[in-house]
């Protein structure tokens, strides 16, 4: 099968489940029913388009297809964050907070990590920074989940619960208001980063041959690395941490497009996420009815895929 | 040309190289060679701005390389290291459209497929061409990495032991092709080669490095010498003259 048809093949699967989602058991109500749905779908389709997007751009840079941006350490810090504002103000304050706000201080303080960490990034010159960033990355993160962790065990298992609940991605109940936010904002970093995003076949051929090729590396990379946490930013304050999904479906893209081209793998990517979090939702809601979390589903789902990756590599 | 002038390059406080100046003549093979740790692909790698250097400066046909578009730089010189890993599977065609990149940007014009296609027969890959690297065999993937090279149409080639991976035969194919680029198309190349004697039986001029420096450059026949060789490597290498070339053997 070429390309294009698989391209459309998934395209036609995912509009199929966004029909299916909006009109199951709608029991006639429609203008209750719908704009509630079409606002999860919505949602779900920028979360899923951010979360692939940075995720593949995330594994070109790095040449790893098992890594995730989560290793920036942006997931620990947007659950430190929450976790902090339980521990200090109390669970009333976190869920009285107006969502804007919320929404507002959780971007604010992961992109003003992220713009913390380029600074050094920026500081560094010559080869090697990616990894340095990884490393300054994976240190913060433990950092942020170990205090994470101290204030939980401190928390009242009242207040832990609403803690809890925010450890786990929900399109249960997203904002009109801040969706439209964080649609524009993912609309401005796309299309402030678009130019660098042509660069990214070649760059998964690694820094050396990029740079014979004509690649202006150092800016390219660290452009796309901004584009990355921006991105991963965005999703993580309007759902919570999701970014396992990327790994997920990025792998599932790349087996099922057999192909290097990101004018392929990045539609195909976004395509399964919708796929994946649809069917997810859908299960969540008519199967379980809303008794378990998508985010669980999905790590079951794509644990059981992360051990059969490890296991065939390890034979091959 | 190749001017390069009082270059340095630092590894955490050791040199990679010190102080070399040099310059490379327009249309001719040139050589490295030295013992292990003499700073040879350091140097190939901060001429060809893989590597950023410390100090001086490396001008390639008139261009500052440090300061020059690198895309502009990519249509003048091209650079291939010696280890080619690859994280992503391609074949051997789309390796080789690799080359144009410089040029198409990604979208392959007539001229572009036509430099492919010249590459692909100039290192006689076309029965290979719709093969996954991953299932080549080590020379193979060698050449495949030429012919993208070759299709990035340079002046000036820069190639980190080309003859890595490769058999007697191929090395021999690779020496002859490279030869037949600079006689026929009139490319500036620019080699690291362990192996002295394929250095004196293919290239123009040869240079030395020792301890990150410039031991001694000159002319191929000239640097084929018991006495300059033995300066370089520490050990006795005795030349031969055979069928008029001249033959170190160093072997024992």
């Amino acid at each position: 099968m070429s390309d294009k048809r698989k391209l459309l093949l998934l395209a036609i699967v995912a509009i199929a489940l966004i029909a299916l989602f909006m009109t199951i058991e709608a029991n006639g109500i429609w203008e209750y029913v719908l704009p509630r749905r079409a606002k999860k779908i919505a949602a779900i389709v920028l979360t899923g388009t951010a979360i692939s997007v940075s995720t593949v751009v995330f594994q070109t840079l790095t040449n790893n297809k098992i890594l995730t941006p989560s290793l920036i350490g942006l997931d620990s810090l947007y659950l430190l964050l929450q976790t902090a504002i339980v521990f200090l103000f109390g669970s009333t304050t976190l869920t009285a907070m107006n969502k804007n706000v919320q929404f507002g201080i959780s971007t604010i303080v992961m992109v003003g990590f992220a713009g913390i960490l380029y600074k050094l990034l920026f500081m560094r010159k010559g080869s090697g920074t990616i990894y340095f960033l990884l490393l300054v990355g994976i240190i913060c993160g433990s950092f942020f989940s170990s205090i994470s962790e101290f204030m939980k065990m401190l928390l009242d298992p009242n207040e832990f619960m609403v803690v809890q609940d925010k450890m786990f991605a929900s399109f249960n109940n997203v904002n009109g208001d801040i969706l439209i936010l964080a649609a524009l904002a993912a609309l401005a970093a796309i299309g402030f980063f678009y130019r660098d995003l042509k660069f990214l076949d070649v760059l998964a051929l690694g820094r050396e041959h990029a740079v014979n090729l004509g690649v202006p590396y150092d800016r390219v990379s660290k452009r796309l690395l901004v584009f990355t946490a921006l991105m991963v930013s965005v999703s993580t304050a309007l759902v919570g941490p999701i970014t396992f999904l990327g790994f997920l479906v990025a792998n599932v893209a790349y087996r099922l497009m057999g192909t290097f081209k990101h004018s392929v793998v990045l539609p195909a990517t976004s395509l399964i996420s919708f796929v994946a979090l649809i069917g997810g939702q859908l299960i969540v809601e008519r199967v379980f009815t809303f008794s378990t979390s998508l985010s669980v589903i999905l790590n079951f789902a794509g644990g059981i895929y992360f051990l059969y990756l490890l296991l065939k590599e390890n034979r091959s | 040309m190749i001017e390069v002038s009082r270059l340095s390059k630092r590894y955490n406080g050791n040199h990679g190289i010190r102080d070399v100046s040099l310059t490379i003549g327009k249309g001719a093979i040139t050589s490295f060679i030295g013992p292990n740790g003499a700073g040879k692909s350091t140097l190939l790698s901060v001429i060809s701005r893989l590597l950023p250097m410390d100090e001086g400066t490396v001008r390639i046909g008139g261009m500052d390389v440090s300061k020059s578009d690198s895309r502009e730089l990519a249509k003048v010189v091209s650079i291939l290291k010696q280890s080619n890993h690859l994280n992503v599977k391609l074949t051997v065609g789309e390796l080789v459209e690799f080359g144009r990149f410089p040029h198409s940007a990604g979208r392959l014009n007539a001229e572009d497929r036509r430099q492919v296609d010249e590459a692909i027969r100039y290192m006689e890959l076309e029965e290979l061409r719709g093969k996954h690297l991953d299932n080549l065999s080590g020379g193979q993937r060698q050449r495949a990495f030429i012919a993208m090279v070759l299709a990035q149409d340079t002046e000036y080639i820069l190639l980190d032991e080309p003859l890595n991976n490769l058999d007697l035969k191929h090395s021999v194919q690779m020496m002859k092709v490279l030869r037949r680029l600079t006689d026929e198309l009139g490319k500036t190349i620019v080699l690291v080669l362990h192996d002295i004697n394929f250095a004196a039986a293919y290239s123009d001029s040869i240079v030395a490095l020792k301890d990150g420096r410039v031991a001694r450059h000159g002319a191929a026949d000239e640097m084929i010498d018991p006495a300059v060789l033995q300066g370089i490597y520490d050990i006795d290498i005795p030349v031969h003259e055979l069928g008029g070339r001249k033959v170190c053997v160093y072997f024992r």
